[in-house]
């Protein structure tokens, strides 16, 4: 990334998804173990469970200015509302990475499909981890963060005794990540419209 | 958060009010009373438990009232202290602020601005607390006010604030708002040794010929503690070099000039402003607090476009560094000035203005951050 570059991230769903959680993560594995200047931010608000919740990660190479995303590099969205209400903000290079459990309508093809609260509840056994899950596909899709540098970040965000499980959660989002070949997706987030016009 | 003692520097990811603690720490803060309030409270709680780790004490209090009068009584008795609120809260500090003005007492107050007036906002940055950082206490009183507008500045200012109300016995006000508070950065906090921290001057007469209050070429008296065996009589009266009232008119006014020109001596250490990219600016934006890291990038994105602009950041606010922005008032055709209030700052901006500069306001008073499109949309056009 040339120095004055940013790289953005958004994460979205709603309050009590742990959305916070995977972007402060993201954050630390960035900023803390890959020497990259991150700025991370998050909506503030009174709702708690159940409202719509975002937080961001901005990533460069120099120290970084404004704080908040400008034009998002990769979006994730873990409900449909998250995804309907953010996704006009993505780059159109940009990519679009959706909870299939939750997000069934997709605004655009650039984007991936992955379970991650299915996965979470089959593979680990606990629904609450699914911002892990998504976490892990984030981080190798955005090719912004060493999964080595994220997962230490992890283990030293979340609770003591539930390391494994949020690692393991981790560790399952890589592995559907690494199933993805995003040179077969469409080049631009707006593609298809474009064909049309 | 990790100690910032730590012998190897680390870079660590930090919310701006846990910078705040660490740099209130760092510059042997040892005291905190305080009443938690959205979106200061992680400074309370974060220092609820960092303090009594290194031998400070915690409180918290009734309400901010009751933590400003701790704060002021816990510096009397020698200890570095401070309290950390938003609005509402800032509103109630403000009754015994003028107590530590007047006896001169070295603390900070953290403000963290959230939308008002009253309970307005609580969740949402705001810098409608400027004016009343200033003037908020009643009568001619002098205050030094800084703003911080990242989680580097968060630690540094903090320090900074701490070493001038020590340096010039003044209460210090740092503003902060919700986005700098709450914003997560991956920052180096230098090691201990490298900061350099100022502690009040003690007497070092013979307690019987100690004067409290008395002038010296600084024009801030030397500080005894309470304890120290010096006898020691503090009030909100207007007092005497011994601190005793007085109703004597030489006395009322020699006392009130020194504790304004102690201050104004001091100009050149008090008075902060940054700049960027303003050696052949044309078009200014002068800023503070997270507004300022808006303005800064869209003063980057408008020299893409061939503009000429440039930064001028407020460190400080108050005694405002009317020199400083005076220059570049000067240099600049136009200088823009966005702010999250109604013109709070651009109001004192325009009245240093002698050099005729067009002064173009740009506020936001919806809760939200200015963005730096916005700030773009008036130097592309002005």
């Amino acid at each position: 990334m040339k120095s004055d570059e940013r790289y953005e991230i958004r994460f979205s769903g709603s309050g009590g998804q742990g959305i916070i959680t995977a972007a402060v993560v993201m954050a630390d594995g960035v900023g803390a173990y890959d020497n990259q200047h991150v700025c991370q931010t998050q909506s503030y608000g009174p709702e708690a469970r159940g409202g719509k919740s975002k937080a961001e990660v901005v990533i460069s190479g120099s120290p970084i200015d404004y704080p908040k995303a400008l034009r998002v590099d990769l979006l994730l969205a873990m409900t449909q509302t998250a995804c309907d209400a953010y996704f006009s903000d993505i780059k159109s290079n940009g990519l679009l990475v959706v909870d299939s459990s939750l997000v069934k309508q997709l605004p655009s093809s650039r984007s991936v499909s992955i379970p991650f609260t299915q996965i979470a509840r089959e593979k680990i056994g606990r629904e609450l981890v699914a911002n892990m899950v998504a976490l892990g596909a984030v981080g190798f899709l955005c090719g912004q963060v060493s999964l080595e540098g994220l997962e230490k970040a992890l283990l030293s965000r979340v609770p003591k005794g539930t390391e494994q499980m949020n690692s393991e959660a981790l560790h399952a989002g890589i592995e559907e990540a690494r199933k993805i070949n995003l040179a077969l997706l469409p080049k631009s987030v707006f593609s298809e419209w474009e064909d049309e016009l | 958060m990790e100690s910032i003692n730590e012998s190897k520097q680390k870079k660590i990811l930090l919310q701006g009010n846990e910078a705040i603690v660490a740099g209130a720490l760092a510059a042997g803060c040892r005291f905190f009373a305080g009443y938690p309030i959205t979106p200061a409270s992680e400074i309370s709680e974060i220092l609820s438990v960092k303090l009594p780790e290194v031998g400070g004490t915690f409180i918290q209090m009734e309400d901010e009232i009751a933590s400003m009068g701790a704060v002021i009584g816990a510096s009397l008795a020698g200890v570095k202290a401070m309290t950390a609120t938003s609005g509402p809260g800032f509103s109630l500090i403000q009754e015994n602020l003028g107590y530590g003005c007047i006896a001169e007492v070295p603390c900070v107050i953290i403000n963290v601005m959230r939308g008002g007036p009253s309970t307005g906002l609580p969740t949402s940055p705001s810098q409608g607390d400027v004016q009343m950082a200033r003037w908020g206490t009643h009568g001619d009183h002098p205050i030094i006010v800084l703003a911080v507008s990242s989680v580097a500045d968060c630690f540094s200012v903090t320090i900074k604030a701490f070493n001038l109300s020590e340096k010039y016995r003044i209460p210090v006000i740092i503003l902060s708002d919700e986005v700098v508070a709450h914003t997560r950065e991956s920052v180096t906090l230098p090691k201990q040794g490298q900061i350099r921290i100022f502690d009040r001057v003690k007497p070092d007469v013979p307690p019987e010929w100690y004067k409290p209050y008395a002038d010296n070429n600084r024009g801030v008296p030397d500080m005894a503690a309470f304890g120290d065996g010096y006898r020691h009589h503090v009030t909100g009266l207007v007092h005497d070099e011994k601190g005793f009232p007085t109703q004597d008119a030489q006395e009322i006014d020699k006392f009130l000039r020194r504790i304004h020109t102690k201050v104004s001596k001091g100009f050149q250490d008090i008075q902060i402003t940054k700049t960027h990219l303003m050696e052949d600016a044309e078009v200014c934006v002068i800023a503070y607090g997270s507004v300022a890291r808006s303005a800064l990038r869209a003063v980057r994105d408008a020299r893409k476009l061939g503009v000429k602009a440039g930064l001028v950041q407020l460190v400080t606010l108050f005694p405002f560094p009317r020199k400083a922005v005076d220059t570049y008032l000067r240099q600049c055709r136009v200088a823009i000035v966005p702010e999250m209030n109604l013109g709070q700052m651009s109001r004192e901006i325009g009245r240093v203005n002698q050099a005729g500069c067009r002064i173009v306001k740009h506020n936001r008073i919806d809760g939200q951050l200015i963005t730096p499109e916005e700030i773009l949309k008036h130097i592309t056009t002005v």
